[in-house]
């Protein structure tokens, strides 16, 4: 079962939750979490194991041989990204938008462009215990995360349960992280912009067929307005984890709270049965 | 004549460390500037401005769309998709699919279209601070850097017609292609972040990219009482880049009820905070100009 821990908003308590749950489960059973906020990895922060092994991800990128190019300007006609324009006679690319598809390459009728693996990224992996986890980091700089997101989900197996920390918001990142995930579990907070991108990130999830269910983190704050959300529109509450200064500072430290509190291991454990009975009846 | 347009950019790396409700507290206090919400993925500012919008301009982005009739299941298209939009019957998913258009080139029988499809909305609003640009990608959206460039574009456009001195750009989290569209012709980036070991390390991050793209970041402090240690271990990390930190925020639960009330803290209530807000913004200003402080 995979169980994609997402949010429309940044910094709802996703990885809080992701680390949590992994921490927890992993008391009973063998568990794989991955971190696939490759943007702004954090999960590691919470854990305290050895990475040992990694691997980079490349995208390709075209490269332009001036001397074949006769400047026709096909490439940068046909190019949906706007990433490769010819400049002065001489034909650049823009490596910020370039999304690595390979048509420039295709449509070129001089053969002028050919395509060379760029690093953008890498994975790292490590485990201890009874948790396997996986990180992936896009490179400062480069734009282009999916393939990276990509990269990790390949190194799922299947025969255990895995975790996914997913980037925030519902774009490209988050829809690539959700792809293929048995449930979507929606982190948010109980405020005004904290509804507003829960409905987008429940509407994601209708649209991906994927079954989800809420977790309101810092319950107590601002107003109730997502409990009423939830029951209009029939999405479970599974759980709420208060607004708790203590809760906080150990966020602050980087230190995953079912260590200092364990009576949320039980908590945590039976969350997942809930999702386990959610995901079956959905099939 | 006109004046020379600044374009101020905050962001976060990380999200939820209050980038957003910062931006509404510093449309109360700048003045004489238009507004730029690039956080096209998760738009929020809408819900403190509560903008009036005279203009609104579709988004298109363009997916592929087979022919049935036409296939004759030879595969080119599942070869070449880079995007694993194809699958292995070769019907298309659209929410995988990038619409770069190479299947469309590749298939031999002419079955793959590209259509225009609407995967978002880009407008243009009056707010009770001025103008506004802003946008919202459907969910699920893709070219989320070409909405956030098509939301710059607009402000610019704003801040000439009105002849303002500066553009106020709500950015996005995350350091991929949408925050580096919203950084492009950036003069200064405001990060806003909190004392918390994640903060740290996202701020390294995001400070590299605003660096990398040329563009100067300052660093403010959100929430900055909830771990004096980590404070510091920012305010070290800053002075070790040379960034200069132009003030700490401490976490203020007035904050959230402001919001609630659908106003920022500095609408909202006075005190510690507040005043701590207004430190901040006369040191950005100060750097805008670069008037002595
Ligand atoms: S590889 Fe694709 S995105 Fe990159 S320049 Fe060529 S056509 Fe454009
Ligand atoms: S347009 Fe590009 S991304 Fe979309 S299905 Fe065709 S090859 Fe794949």
């Amino acid at each position: 079962m995979k169980i994609a821990i997402t949010a429309g908003k940044g910094g709802t308590g996703k990885t809080t939750v992701a680390t949590n749950l992994a921490l927890a489960l992993s008391k009973t059973r063998k568990v794989q979490l991955l971190d696939c906020d490759v943007e702004e990895p954090d999960s590691h922060i919470f854990l305290d194991l050895n990475l040992q092994s990694q691997e980079p991800v490349y995208l390709s990128r075209p490269k332009v041989d001036q001397e074949a190019c006769d400047s026709c300007g096909i490439c940068s006609e046909k190019c949906q990204f706007n990433a490769i324009a010819v400049v002065a006679e001489e034909t650049m690319v823009y490596p910020e938008l370039c999304h690595g598809c390979g048509l420039c390459t295709l449509v070129c009728p001089q053969d002028a462009i050919t395509e060379s693996s760029h690093k953008i990224g890498k994975i790292e992996w490590g485990n201890e215990d009874n948790i396997k986890f996986f990180q992936g980091e896009l490179t400062v700089g480069d734009p282009i995360a999916p393939p990276i997101i990509e990269a990790l989900k390949e190194k799922i197996d299947p025969s255990e349960i895995s975790i996914l920390d997913s980037p925030p918001g519902t774009a490209c990142p988050a829809v690539e992280t959700l792809q293929g995930a048995d449930f979507a579990l929606l982190v948010t907070e109980p405020t005004p912009f904290g509804l507003h991108d829960l409905e987008m990130a429940v509407e994601v999830s209708r649209k991906m067929g994927i079954p989800h269910g809420v977790v309101i983190n810092r319950y107590g704050i601002g107003n109730t307005d997502i409990k009423g959300y939830c029951e209009e529109n029939a999405i479970p509450l599974l759980m709420t984890i208060p607004d708790n200064r203590e809760i906080a500072e150990l966020y602050a430290d980087g230190v995953p709270f079912v260590l200092k509190k364990p009576e949320w291991i039980d908590r945590f454990t039976a969350l997942v049965e809930e999702i386990s009975s959610l995901v079956q009846e959905n099939k | 004549m006109n004046k020379q347009i600044k374009e101020l950019i905050v962001i976060s790396g990380k999200g939820g460390t209050g980038k957003t409700t910062l931006v509404s507290s510093l449309a109360a206090l700048a003045e004489d500037f238009v507004l730029a919400d690039c956080d096209v993925d998760a738009p929020d500012l809408h819900l403190i401005l509560d903008p009036e919008n005279y203009q609104s301009e579709p988004f298109y982005t363009q997916v592929a769309v087979k022919d049935e009739e036409k296939c004759s299941g030879c595969g080119q298209c599942l070869d070449h998709c880079r995007f694993g939009a194809i699958d292995k019957d070769y019907s298309i998913d659209p929410l995988a699919c990038e619409g770069c258009g190479v299947c469309e080139f590749v298939c031999p029988e002419g079955a793959i279209r590209m259509e225009e499809e609407v995967s978002g909305h880009s407008y243009l609003s009056k707010t009770r601070y001025g103008s506004m640009a802003h946008a919202e990608l459907g969910p699920g959206g893709e070219a989320s850097g070409q909405l956030v460039t098509r939301v710059k574009e607009n402000a610019r456009d704003l801040s000439a017609e009105e002849n303002k001195e500066l553009i106020l750009v709500d950015g996005s989290p995350g350091i991929g292609c949408p925050v580096i569209a919203s950084l492009s012709n950036a003069d200064l980036a405001l990060i806003v972040t909190e004392p918390t070991q994640s903060g740290i390390h996202d701020l390294e991050r995001i400070a590299g990219v605003a660096q990398h793209f040329g563009v100067r970041p300052l660093v403010c402090i959100n929430k900055s009482d909830l771990s004096e240690l980590n404070a510091e271990e920012i305010e070290n990390f800053a002075s070790r880049k040379g960034i200069q930190m132009v003030g700490r925020i401490p976490y203020d639960r007035e904050i959230v009820e402001a919001m609630v009330n659908g106003k920022s803290i500095v609408e909202y209530t006075r005190g510690e905070t507040v005043d701590a807000i207004k430190g901040v913004w006369e040191k950005v200003r100060a750097n805008l100009w670069n008037v002595e402080d």
